[in-house]
């Protein structure tokens, strides 16, 4: 068994805001990053794929099909997006970096067994969203 | 338990290369890479080593003769080599991250004399990095 891992970057502009509290709250809760106007990061993805080596290609998974399912849809949903305004996923739900990171899980493990030209066997094993070098969020699925 | 890691840089070329099948096929699935002269990375390879502190030295194993483990072992063969022609494993392994992270792995599991043999870590760019654990 062996892990592959892919690292992807893109940058995004959010507001953490929860409607459902006062404006006092969510300045007291979220601080700098409550600021109306938003902001942004370059965030880094990285995909972690897991499993056995085909003998016939040498690979647990085809890299070039992987890219284009992240490109597909991840970068071209997130990337140079206002993820509160431009993103559905983030209708009802506060883009912080954890709920991106399972935002991107969910979205890569929703497309998986569809995806025939990822190598057979081969599963998503993890997430990982940088936001700033300084902080990282992790998802490996499950509860 | 502590995991102590060493880093060592190599720079060699492989091409990937299926015999068994068609050049078509290959080159569907492999792509640049099926090119048969061959193209070159700089990997990184992390080495980490799992065990115990030893309380007399503070250590788990002394990361002098991890180096010289990777040199001896790693190093020596694979460094400014076409790894397709001259790494044994490599004449009908296909010399993927994969298969590299699995044949280091091979070669230092034995030699490692203090602790065990945690993690093979190999990063092929920046980008693109395999982890093997043994199994």
């Amino acid at each position: 068994m062996v892990q592959l891992t892919r690292r992807y970057r893109l940058s995004a502009a959010h507001r953490l805001h929860q409607e459902t509290l006062s404006a006092a709250e969510n300045a007291r809760l979220y601080g700098k990053c409550n600021n109306p106007r938003g902001h942004g990061h370059d965030y880094v993805v990285e995909v972690t794929v897991e499993g056995n080596v085909d003998p016939r290609t040498g690979r647990v998974i085809d890299p070039v099909a992987l890219d284009r399912l992240v490109e597909r849809e991840v970068l071209e949903r997130f990337d140079h997006k206002h993820l509160n305004l431009d993103v559905e996923d983030f209708r009802d739900c506060v883009p912080t970096t954890e709920n991106l990171c399972l935002a991107i899980y969910d979205r890569l493990a929703g497309r998986w067994p569809a995806e025939s030209d990822l190598a057979a066997g081969a599963r998503l094993r993890r997430v990982r969203v940088e936001e700033t070098r300084s902080n990282f969020f992790e998802y490996e699925g499950g509860a | 338990m502590i995991y102590v890691t060493r880093r060592a840089d190599f720079s060699a070329s492989h091409f990937y290369h299926n015999p068994e099948l068609s050049p078509e096929e290959n080159l569907r699935l492999f792509g640049k890479c099926n090119n048969p002269h061959g193209h070159g990375h700089n990997y990184t390879l992390e080495v980490t080593v799992a065990g115990e502190l030893d309380p007399r030295t503070g250590m788990v194993m002394d990361l002098k003769d991890l180096k010289r483990v990777i040199e001896a072992e790693v190093m020596e063969a694979m460094d400014h080599r076409f790894l397709n022609e001259e790494v044994p494993a490599f004449r009908t392994l296909i010399p993927t991250p994969e298969n590299i992270a699995i044949e280091v792995w091979k070669r230092l599991e034995p030699k490692i004399a203090a602790g065990h043999l945690h993690r093979v870590r190999l990063y092929e760019t920046p980008d693109l990095y395999v982890d093997y654990y043994g199994k």
